[in-house]
């Protein structure tokens, strides 16, 4: 009998608490999700190893494997103050071939008011690129060379993105790979580019429960402002200075965000 | 007010849990021993919340992999074919079961296993739990051909056993879940992380050779050795991604591997990027074991790729066979590649018969 009245008690207090604090919580959630395209065309793991792709130079392509690195996604509203809509480690290793990876947060609740800027930073920043820092990434093998001395440096930290497939050869059945691996970008001994891009939407109007999707293109990757021949750079491209840059510039018109209910 | 409740109702059920706990037996707990640079480098080891690392159990555990009652005819135990010298794999290239026929797969070492995150086991990726792993060898007909029934019978029939899992389990009854959980955990105690190659890690400059650091360049060289897509680098001490690929052996498939367990075309030919960690002992190499030495695994990444519709986009120069590596290259990759074994692993007491 004591017991059943001590949590009767305890279950009313609580119930109490919980009843304050709805009062003053603000019920606005945000959810962040990823998704991929071909100029438009959803891509799914699903297309990975099937489906066919055409890039800006005319060859044809399938995709093995797509893992990216998404970090600090933050939100700003109208009064510039800022809110990170973070997962558990304020970054995300989105993996095509493994759904669970597609939804980075999801019911963050964030303060009333209306947001009108969404950034994140595709791969680290310098500040986060540190190497061998994130358990979960080195596990994953998602480690850039770099980071101990006299060993062999790329610049460190972790890769931003693996691209990999195959495109058709000269003959059937003879597809060659391709690695669009994206990191810090080597200059030269001892010399680094950080190569992560900022990505930035404004003007927009986040005012309730709303699920922020971050888009792909997977097509720009190879088409603007350089149309990437494959023929001439496909593997091997991680310490390929030029081959890095490059990726950068196209990967700025890669990402979009939509927003939906 | 609020806070005298919960303290009263915190007393409550501390009160509550004592008495229950009076009446349970429980083994001693275990943490698993962290080699330095997991424990700095690695998520924590996966431990399944319902088989926590016991004294007892890994001391039955430990016994039960030695135990040839565990086959059908009393002669074949896990050790048979996992053996502490080779780094708890086989040296002979396919195992042989109790009725003299013959796997068609290298016995795959037993090492670190407690990291693999992806939880999916051997060569197919056809077990997804270390317990499930355990469990299928006992009533594979080319292995120990035996019958849980049997195998549980067997046991409880001998005078130690049943105090045994009495003293990991809490009981004298002998069950199959309790047989697969005590030898989950003696094999979740095979960790090997103390390498010449983790010393130099640690901060000993002398412990590797100039031909060994040279060998680690190749390895991390995307322009030539390439091996750190797949097999780790100086952030992954488990030298393996635990993920699967076509690593271009074969132009078609008589094993399917990932395939076999998956059914998608897609995964032919693909198998499980094995640890290089005991290279020294593991020979021979591949799930298949169709290179007896290192210089052959070598010379096949270098020279001797095969294209197949799955081999995997990391496969680079399949048309030239590979990855063309200089002599001098090749000496020092496997030089580097056997500075990452311990041999201090083969011979720990710790894991060897007890029987």
């Amino acid at each position: 009998m004591k017991k059943i009245a001590f949590l009767l008690i305890v279950l009313i207090t609580f119930s109490a608490c919980n009843s304050d604090d709805d009062n003053n919580a603000p019920q606005f959630l945000i959810s962040v999700s990823h998704s991929h395209n071909w100029d438009g065309d959803n891509v799914s793991s699903d297309d990975i190893g099937t489906t066919e792709y055409t890039n800006e130079n005319g060859e044809v392509l399938k995709i093995t494997r797509l893992r990216y690195l998404i970090s600090k996604i933050i939100l700003t509203n109208s009064t510039g103050d800022e809110i990170s809509i973070a997962g558990n480690n304020d970054y995300n290793l989105v993996d095509l071939s493994d759904n669970s990876t597609l939804n980075y947060a999801t019911n963050i609740v964030v303060p009333p008011g209306t947001y009108t800027k969404i950034s994140f930073v595709y791969g680290f920043n310098e500040e986060d690129n540190v190497s061998g820092a994130y358990p979960d990434l080195n596990t994953a093998n998602w480690n850039w060379p770099g980071g101990m001395e006299g060993m062999p440096n790329l610049g460190g930290g972790y890769h931003f993105m693996q691209f990999d497939g195959t495109f058709a050869g000269p003959g059937i059945g003879d597809d060659l790979a391709f690695n669009y691996h994206n990191g810090t970008a080597r200059v030269s001994d001892g010399v680094f580019e950080q190569n992560f891009i900022t990505f930035t939407a404004e003007g927009l109007s986040i005012d309730s429960n709303t699920v922020i999707d971050i888009k792909m293109n997977l097509a720009e990757w190879f088409k603007n402002p350089n149309t990437w021949d494959l023929n001439a750079m496909s593997t091997m491209l991680m310490g390929n200075y030029n081959a890095q840059i490059r990726m950068n510039q196209n990967g700025q018109s890669v990402f979009s965000v939509n927003l939906g209910d | 007010m609020r806070c005298f409740l919960i303290i009263l109702t915190t007393f409550f059920f501390l009160s509550c849990s004592s008495s229950d706990e009076s009446t349970n037996y429980v083994p001693t707990p275990v943490n698993l021993e962290i080699p330095p640079l997991f424990n700095s480098l690695l998520l924590p080891p996966l431990i399944p919340n319902d088989n926590p690392q016991t004294l007892e159990g890994i001391s039955l555990g430990r016994k039960l992999f030695y135990e040839p009652l565990l086959s059908n005819d009393g002669t074949q135990a896990c050790a048979s074919c996992h053996l502490a010298e080779y780094s708890f794999s086989d040296s002979n290239r396919f195992s042989t079961g109790i009725n003299g026929e013959m796997g068609t797969r290298n016995a795959m070492p037993i090492v670190n296993l407690a990291w693999n995150f992806q939880n999916n086991f051997l060569w197919d990726g056809n077990a997804s739990s270390l317990e499930d792993q355990v469990d299928d060898p006992i009533e594979n007909p080319i292995e120990m051909n035996n019958t849980w029934p049997n195998v549980i019978a067997t046991l409880q029939a001998t005078s130690d056993y049943p105090n045994l899992f009495e003293q990991a389990f809490g009981t004298t009854i002998i069950t199959r879940e309790f047989v697969v959980k005590a030898i989950a955990q003696f094999e979740r105690t095979l960790i090997s992380g103390n390498s010449r190659f983790d010393q130099y890690l640690l901060g000993d400059s002398n412990a590797i050779t100039l031909e060994e650091k040279n060998g680690f360049n190749v390895f991390m060289d995307e322009n030539r050795g390439d091996c750190f897509h797949c097999h780790g680098n100086e952030f992954n001490p488990l030298w393996t991604n635990n993920s699967f690929h076509n690593n271009g052996l074969d132009s078609s498939f008589e094993d399917l591997g990932l395939g076999s367990v998956t059914g998608d075309p897609l995964d032919y030919g693909k198998f499980k990027s094995p640890t290089l960690r005991n290279l020294a002992y593991t020979a021979p190499y591949m799930h298949d074991g169709r290179f007896a030495t290192l210089d052959e695994v070598i010379n096949h990444y270098s020279e001797g790729l095969v294209y197949s519709n799955t081999i995997d986009p990391l496969m680079k120069n399949i048309a030239e066979g590979g990855a063309q590596l200089t002599d001098s290259d090749k000496a020092d990759l496997k030089a580097f590649l056997l500075s990452l074994s311990e041999p201090g692993f083969t011979t720990n007491p710790a894991f060897l018969n007890p029987n």
